[in-house]
């Protein structure tokens, strides 16, 4: 086990990020969203399109192709020695980094991009969307009983006021936290301000889980290029290293889950901590998967940013803005910057490697050195956690 | 009740399972090797891996693990019922399984409530469990 870890700790490092066009993009499909997307990484790595010898994707509710990562190479006219499309829903972008990594460091190939994206908003109809993620239900022991996505988030969040306290209020705090970083990303879906009580006067989907408590559905593509360290340095971009990484697996069903309030990122944390050689006090900035509000307030007890049952005061108390104690989702998370499939959490990534280059003006989490981010799949069912540093440890 | 909503499918695992819900029986998994008991049947027990299992029929009793109002339907199948609770239970044998709760006081639902399996029809030849509350009982504020 210390073995494999060492095998990939600081063995590879991110050299190029890219952010489709966001929000209603009706004139692009969601491969198009993809290939723009991996276009502005390419162009911000300073690699050539011929340096990328593997490619990584995840999946595509609105162009549900069988084999993605094979579709997503033909469409950008890359013959790579290293591809597959990776299903672990919305951890899918940190597992294919872990996977980069590994096959990087192994020899298998040298420079891989990863990318992510979907027509949520203009490919499909709401209704049609909403349908299509009950995927994630299981189809004949929870979906006679008509529960939706949120549902599934809302039972969660019920268990965690009930036992902790957290109140409707604080998960308001994470969606207005959350959006009032969006205003300062020049790409984000969302544009307006949000207010408290704008949350809590939105439209309700399942108590306690109003509208504003919920991830956007954007038309988005988010990419990256994950390439050895000794590749990296010679390049022009400034590269971000790959510190440490784990992942953890509970369950897929909310009725198979171990528990409601305690879940496998407590474990995916303490495994990338152990590779980094960090805890929770050595993090600058944090990028948590914010499907539903209650995540990030879950996560941050998981992860041991704070006690459990305190990461609703986190949020209230401002915590988690920039310049607070830890910020979080400094981009504006799936809750207000995008979200569209899998490109929801592979945007943490982006964004905790913006942070760690530096000059973001007022969104610049001051003097960010390492970033922690954290992506989950299913109904908090599949869990990784990764650790990026600034400069080689 | 409603010829609308998903009527259950069966497959090997679950055929027991649905032809006793039809004959009004809640039926869960037990495993002789390990003893454990589950409610998703499986091909093998998921604790020990034993093939020597069997089914058992479950009290019907249970508690409220945690729930849900749903306000918006995830299918239209579901829209006349909003708003409708969805519920975790935790039967009294230990597993949990997910569930509607019905009855003039769904909305009313807590944490904590104890609640005893029904059956509601779904077309001409399926029933699904389903709960209603018994005891009303306020939740652990």
């Amino acid at each position: 086990m210390a073995q494999t870890m060492n095998s990939i700790r600081n063995k590879v490092a991110i050299v190029g990020v890219g952010e489709s066009d966001i929000g209603k993009v009706p004139t692009m499909s969601g491969l198009g969203l993809n290939a723009q997307a991996a276009r502005r990484a390419l162009d911000d790595s300073g690699l050539k399109l011929s340096d990328i010898d593997g490619v990584l994707t995840a999946y595509s509710f609105t162009e549900p192709y069988f084999m993605l990562g094979s579709v997503i190479c033909e469409y950008l006219g890359i013959k790579p020695r290293y591809t597959a499309s990776m299903v672990v829903g919305g951890a899918s972008p940190a597992v294919m980094l872990k996977h980069a990594a590994e096959a990087i460091a192994a020899g298998h190939c040298k420079t891989v991009l990863i990318c992510a994206g979907e027509n949520r908003a203009t490919g499909q109809s709401r209704d049609q969307a909403v349908a299509a993620l009950m995927a994630v239900g299981h189809p004949y022991f929870e979906k006679p009983y008509g529960p939706s996505i949120p549902a599934f988030y809302a039972m969660i969040a019920r268990r965690h006021m009930e036992l902790f306290g957290t109140t409707e209020e604080q998960m308001a705090a994470v969606s207005v936290t959350t959006r009032a970083h969006a205003l300062l990303h020049p790409n984000a879906h969302m544009k307006k301000p949000l207010t408290i009580q704008d949350v809590m006067q939105s439209k309700p989907i399942a108590d306690p889980l109003k509208i504003l408590d919920c991830c956007l559905l954007s038309d988005a593509g988010g990419a990256f290029i994950v390439t050895s360290a000794d590749i990296a340095k010679d390049l022009p971009c400034k590269p971000v290293y790959l510190a440490g990484i784990g992942e953890y697996h509970t369950h897929e069903h909310l009725m198979c889950a171990p528990s409601l309030t305690e879940f496998g990122a407590h474990e995916s944390g303490k495994i990338a901590y152990k590779m980094a050689g960090f805890g929770p006090a050595d993090i600058d900035v944090a990028e948590l998967y914010d499907c539903f509000s209650i995540v990030p307030i879950i996560e941050l007890e998981e992860l041991g940013f704070c006690k459990q049952g305190e990461g609703g005061s986190f949020y209230q108390d401002g915590y988690a803005r920039i310049g607070g104690r830890l910020p979080v989702n400094t981009h504006g998370g799936m809750l207000s910057h995008a979200h569209a499939g899998a490109a929801g959490g592979l945007f943490g990534i982006v964004e905790a490697v913006r942070q760690l280059r530096g000059g973001l003006g007022a969104r610049q989490v001051e003097g960010a050195e390492t970033a922690l981010v954290h992506n989950e799949g299913g109904v908090l069912s599949s869990h990784c956690t990764l650790i990026l540093t600034k400069d080689k440890q | 009740m409603n010829s609308e909503l998903p009527i259950p499918v069966a497959n090997p695992d679950s055929q027991v399972y649905w032809d006793s819900a039809n004959q009004e029986r809640l039926m869960i998994r037990h495993c002789k090797a390990c003893k454990e008991l589950h409610f998703m049947p499986r091909y093998l027990c998921p604790a020990c891996w034993s093939t020597e299992l069997e089914w058992i029929q479950a009290s019907g009793l249970g508690v409220v693990h945690s729930f849900t109002v749903v306000r918006r339907a995830p299918m239209k199948e579901f829209d006349h019922l909003v708003p409708y609770v969805v519920a975790l239970i935790e039967l009294k044998e230990g597993p949990r399984m997910m569930t509607n709760i019905l009855g003039p006081d769904a909305l009313e639902t807590r944490i904590g409530d104890q609640v005893k399996v029904c059956f509601e029809a779904r077309g001409p030849d399926a029933k699904v469990p389903q709960f209603v509350r018994y005891l009303a009982q306020k939740g652990a504020n």
